[in-house]
């Protein structure tokens, strides 16, 4: 696995920030100045990519192709896999993306001015399609597998690698690059921030961020990517790869309801279809990774389905996006790969910034300090506009 | 722009936009061959001589040019053109 984010850029960083509480959010003074509500975000370095990638290989990437480009970097690495590899064997793609909003935006300006499209460029095409970073990981790494983008708004990342799973289930794929990546320029979130869906804490920024806390105010848009390689089991004994868990459960809904507003009846549907297709109780799942993104609506729904399906165990639950902000398009797939990091290492990390939990927080199990726990069995929450729910278990090998 | 100026600009480009190695920049080099300048690569070539020349290549007369020796007379012909 590889993670690229404001919590850390590699699994060791954000394996700290996860144990220590570190919050990854503050201010872009871009979006003020442009006219955002809220100037918070999730705060993402740029990387430089000259040495690793050459001339079309690197104009051809977005900001979140960049991102998905160093966490697979580091996935790959970490399951042992390299170029040599994958022209021999044939790997696939399911990557979660929803918006590239800078190269589109940016391409228009330029034909406003110029008025001649081919002064657009040559990356303006492959940087501006939703499915930019399969389109150029798998020119990259010389794919020759299943290749396509999941857009399901900030189900994206979880649904990719539910997926990848039943591809590989299904005996069609023996590996499969799985993952999820967010833009996090000031061009990409400003429709967002139309709705006054974000926190305006802008005198603290790390404590802007507060799922299931009574006093949040909205969540922090952030970004970055993760990446997951998934790979058939008996393949990966074989390869001597490094195991961290089996997806042994990946449940779906969709709320048909509200454009904007969950549901809590879909999102205990997904979990309740994980846990039948894993042939699990609810009492076998020792911790829950909530999509709880800061908001009054989502995380209230949330915790009323979290209730309703594991309400009598008291099972563990609590949100990273207090440290991460709401990494949208990506967090399905970050937050698998801060729940393997958890389980690997035997700990919960914080819900930070919970003070006060609300009437339907109160009722659940949340886990406001690090806590030491052997982990084996993890579900992690997704859910996205347009009613979309995931919900992926995870299985420690 | 005299000719010195101008294949000092190509060249400018070339290296720091198009990413051609130095060394390959010779005369007789032909663009796709010797320089690796793809059809994509041509695009964004249009782009770089908007900048720096402040005129449009137009693709049916490109496609005479092969080497770089033709590319400089193409530009230098196409500066004396339009002053």
């Amino acid at each position: 696995m590889g993670i690229y984010s404001c919590i850390g850029t590699n699994l060791e960083e954000v394996r700290e920030s996860l144990f220590t509480g570190k919050s990854g959010i503050g201010i872009d003074p871009k979006r003020t100045e442009y006219g955002y509500r809220s100037p918070l975000t999730g705060i993402v370095p740029q990387p430089d990519l000259r040495e690793a990638l050459n001339r079309r290989q690197r104009i051809c990437l977005p900001e979140e192709g960049e991102y998905a480009y160093m966490a697979t970097e580091e996935a790959l690495k970490d399951a042992g896999i390299g170029m040599d590899y994958l022209e021999k064997h044939e790997t696939g793609i399911l990557y979660g993306n929803d918006s590239s909003s800078k190269a589109v935006i940016e391409s228009h300006e330029t034909c406003l001015e110029k008025k001649d499209t081919t002064l657009m460029g040559s990356r303006a095409i492959f940087q501006s399609m939703n499915s930019t970073v399969t389109m150029n990981l798998s020119t990259i790494y010389k794919l020759r597998g299943i290749n396509f983008t999941i857009s399901a708004a900030c189900a994206s990342g979880s649904h990719s690698i539910g997926l990848g799973a039943m591809f590989i289930r299904l005996g069609l794929q023996d590996m499969i690059v799985c993952g999820g990546a967010q833009e996090t320029n000031y061009l990409s979130m400003a429709s967002f921030d139309g709705l006054s869906a974000f926190s305006i804490r802008i005198d603290e920024p790390q404590k802007a961020s507060r799922p299931f806390d009574k006093g949040r105010d909205g969540l922090v848009p952030s970004g970055g990517a993760a990446t997951v390689i998934l790979e058939e089991y008996e393949h990966a004994v074989k390869r001597g790869a490094r195991i961290y868990a089996e997806v042994v459960g990946y449940g779906f809904s969709s709320n048909g309801v509200h454009i904007s507003q969950p549901s809590n009846e879909g999102s205990a549907l997904a979990m309740t279809r994980a846990l039948q297709d894993a042939n699990l109780k609810p009492s076998d799942i020792d911790y829950i990774n909530a999509h709880a993104t800061s908001t009054v609506l989502g995380d209230s729904y949330e915790a009323m389905a979290i209730d309703e399906v594991f309400g009598m165990h008291r099972t563990p639950v609590s949100s990273t996006k207090g440290m991460t902000g709401h990494e949208c398009w990506m967090a399905g797939s970050s937050e698998v790969v801060y729940t393997l990091i958890m389980m690997q290492n035997s700990f919960m990390a914080p819900n930070i910034n919970l003070e006060e939990p609300d009437d339907f927080s109160k009722k659940m199990n949340i886990i406001a300090k690090t806590t030491d726990k052997k982990l084996g069995i993890c579900l992690s929450n997704s859910f996205g506009f347009g009613g979309t729910n995931s919900a992926l278990i995870l299985k420690k090998l | 722009m005299n000719r010195t100026q101008i294949i000092e600009t190509i060249n400018n480009f070339l290296i720091e936009d198009i990413e051609v190695a130095p060394e390959a920049l010779k005369e007789n080099a032909f663009l796709k061959e010797d320089l690796g300048i793809d059809s994509l690569d041509f695009v964004d070539i249009v782009v770089v001589v908007e900048q720096n020349f402040g005129f449009k290549i137009k693709p049916e007369e490109m496609a005479k040019v092969k080497t770089l020796l033709q590319f400089y007379d193409y530009i230098e012909g196409k500066l004396k053109a339009n002053n």
